[in-house]
């Protein structure tokens, strides 16, 4: 469960403007820099009460946002090996036992199914918190795993990017991962099953260059970091300062690559919509009854 | 000549082997079975440098100024080369070039990064860096190759997909997502090589197909060793190391059942005889062909799935008893 949960057991008093607050009663908003109570955020949809901002928030919260009460969790026995035996400053392994620790997750995604509005749809959402929602085999694997039940129950898919993009300690089997993704959404448009993706804050690297670009329906939430390079590394090449507003949500939506920006309060109803437009079948036989 | 770091060697051996050469010219002492001697020493120096190579070292003969490129190969391999430029879309990139070609009286779709070969030229070819608009063009050259019933074969040999601003514009992303998709259910075959460097999604953004092979003295994966030293180690300085953990070499690849073979190159690299390792590059993509033509499309796009869709290491843990 995300801190989200923990920390909400803590809360006492909502003093504002108060320096330094504890972590978990308070959000110190990173964009306007006013301060609400956690229990403030969560009830505006985790979002800044003074400026909008959309806080980055885990796979759990989505899931709670998005589903009627219950959900299912899907394919939670998944877990990263260190096949490569990679070490950099610290073994691969330990940055697993670590990142299991943070966040009591088992790796950067979850997927769980459940129902938004009585229609049912599988839900893989990522989470930044774990090893920066870095994409290795166990992300691969759950996505695959996720359209082929998707496919055999003809259940729509809704996959909830967040990742500063491939997992460095699997190397070349997390960017085979960027492969197999796409390949594996191709029989997801074979079976006509929508596949709706949701880009969130931040979705950079081979993320965004496989899965989380071939939406059927592309969108995303207000001012979310989006590209496939990272601003550093562009800033880097180009030698000059980013424009203001660069590889936003909104710059991507001016330049064709995303179908809507929703606001987070709006998410469910817009989910809504879109699967009943999408199941044309019993939306007719609801109008006719 | 270049010579690599790790030839330091053979730069010696060669530098003797020009003054008893030029003491030959002069005519006066019979030094013949000097040379003899010195080239054997050569030959076996070479062999001995190349028999163990790090991934470091194979890093840099990939970047070998004197590799031969993908127009080279095509050239070599091909007759009747017509090169096709542009996306239809925004503009021609001259990082990726692609066309129709016959190959031995197959036509085939032939796509790859280009480098360029001097300084100018390099520039003009950014490096081998595609923008969107170069992943477009190949695109657009495989669903010509789709239509007419061509195999595509791609060459790749890049640093990486330009990281630049106008690229993002354009959706630099999104051109490789959508390559990754297309290549999956491509109703022709599709055989790739990494004749260079394979840079990430750069690289697989035409290195999706029914066969990939590597180059021996190429690299594949995730990021450059460069670049993960300064992730990781937050210092440029780990290149060596990060090569090795990366196990991105021709070997390391294949052990890990990522790539479907490994081409050998003439001793010394791709460089020192590049006719010869065009003819080797040829005769395996032929082969490939081969293989892959004989099965029915559909079979064949299932086969390619079902191979990505089989990449990727994890373990299955027993579930949490209900709390
Ligand atoms: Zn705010």
């Amino acid at each position: 469960m995300g801190w989200f949960k923990r920390l909400k057991d803590g809360i006492q008093t909502a003093t504002r403007n108060k320096k330094e607050a504890p972590e978990g009663l308070w959000y110190k908003c990173k964009e306007c820099k006013e301060t609400s109570t956690m229990k403030e955020l969560k009830e505006n949809f985790y979002k800044c009460p003074f400026c909008n901002h959309h806080v980055r928030i885990g796979s759990q919260d989505y899931f709670g946002l998005l589903f009627d009460g219950n959900f299912e969790e899907l394919f939670g026995d998944l877990v990263s090996t260190d096949a490569l035996e990679f070490v950099d400053l610290k073994p691969y392994p330990q940055r697993l036992e670590e990142a299991y620790r943070k966040t009591g997750l088992k790796d950067a995604i979850s997927v769980a199914k459940g129902k938004v509005n009585k229609r049912p749809l599988v839900v893989a959402a990522m989470d930044f918190s774990f090893i920066g929602g870095s994409m290795g085999s166990v992300v691969g694997e759950k996505i695959s795993l996720s359209i082929d039940h998707c496919v055999e129950e003809g259940i729509p898919l809704l996959i909830i990017s967040k990742s500063g993009g491939a997992r460095m300690m699997e190397a070349s089997f997390s960017l085979m991962q960027m492969a197999k993704t796409a390949a594996k959404l191709t029989r997801l448009a074979r079976a006509r099953i929508p596949y709706f993706s949701l880009l969130t804050d931040p979705t950079t690297g081979g993320v965004t260059a496989s899965y989380a670009m071939l939406g059927d329906i592309n969108f995303s939430e207000p001012g979310a970091l989006i590209g496939f390079a990272g601003p550093r590394v562009i800033k880097e090449t180009i030698k000059k300062d980013l424009p203001e507003g660069f590889q936003t949500a909104e710059f991507l939506l001016e330049h064709g690559f995303l179908d809507f920006i929703v606001d987070r309060k709006d998410l469910k109803d817009r989910m809504s919509d879109l699967l009943a437009i999408f199941d044309s079948k019993s939306a007719a036989a609801s109008a006719g009854s | 000549m270049v010579f690599l770091e790790f030839e330091k060697p053979l730069e010696k051996l060669y530098e003797q082997l020009e003054k008893i050469k030029q003491v030959e010219e002069e005519g006066i002492v019979d030094v013949s079975d000097t040379i003899k001697e010195l080239e054997n020493k050569i030959k076996n120096t070479r062999k001995e440098i190349y028999a163990s190579l790090t991934g470091w070292q194979r890093v840099q003969l990939s970047r070998h100024p004197e590799r031969p490129y993908t127009l080279y190969y095509i050239n070599q391999m091909c007759r009747k080369f017509v090169e096709l430029h542009g996306d239809r879309y925004f503009k021609d990139d001259t990082a990726i070039v692609g066309g129709l070609a016959n190959l031995d009286g197959q036509s085939v779709v032939i796509i790859g990064h280009q480098k360029g070969v001097n300084t100018k030229m390099r520039q003009f070819r950014n490096f081998g860096m595609a923008n969107p608009e170069g992943y477009r063009k190949a695109l657009r050259l495989m669903k010509l190759a789709e239509r007419f019933d061509f195999p595509v074969i791609t060459l790749i040999d890049t640093p990486g997909a330009f990281p630049g601003l106008e690229a993002e514009e354009r959706g630099q992303a999104e051109a490789i997502a959508r390559n990754l998709f297309e290549m999956a259910q491509l109703k022709v075959p599709i055989v790739c090589v990494i004749i260079g460097e394979g840079a990430s999604g750069g690289a697989i953004g035409i290195g999706l197909g029914d066969r990939v092979y590597m180059l021996e003295n190429t690299w594949y994966s995730v990021i450059s060793p460069e670049s993960c030293s300064s992730i990781l180690w937050h210092s440029w300085d780990y290149k060596e190391r990060a090569a090795d953990a990366l196990k991105l070499t021709a070997e390391d690849m294949f052990n890990a059942g990522l790539i479907d073979g490994i081409i050998k190159e003439p001793t010394g690299g791709a460089h020192a005889i590049p006719d010869e390792m065009a003819k080797l590059l040829k005769r395996q993509i032929k082969k490939a062909l081969a293989e892959v033509q004989e099965m029915p499309p559909d079979e064949r796009i299932d086969a390619r799935i079902n191979k990505y869709a089989a990449m990727g290491v994890y373990e299955r843990i027993t579930p949490n008893p209900v709390e």
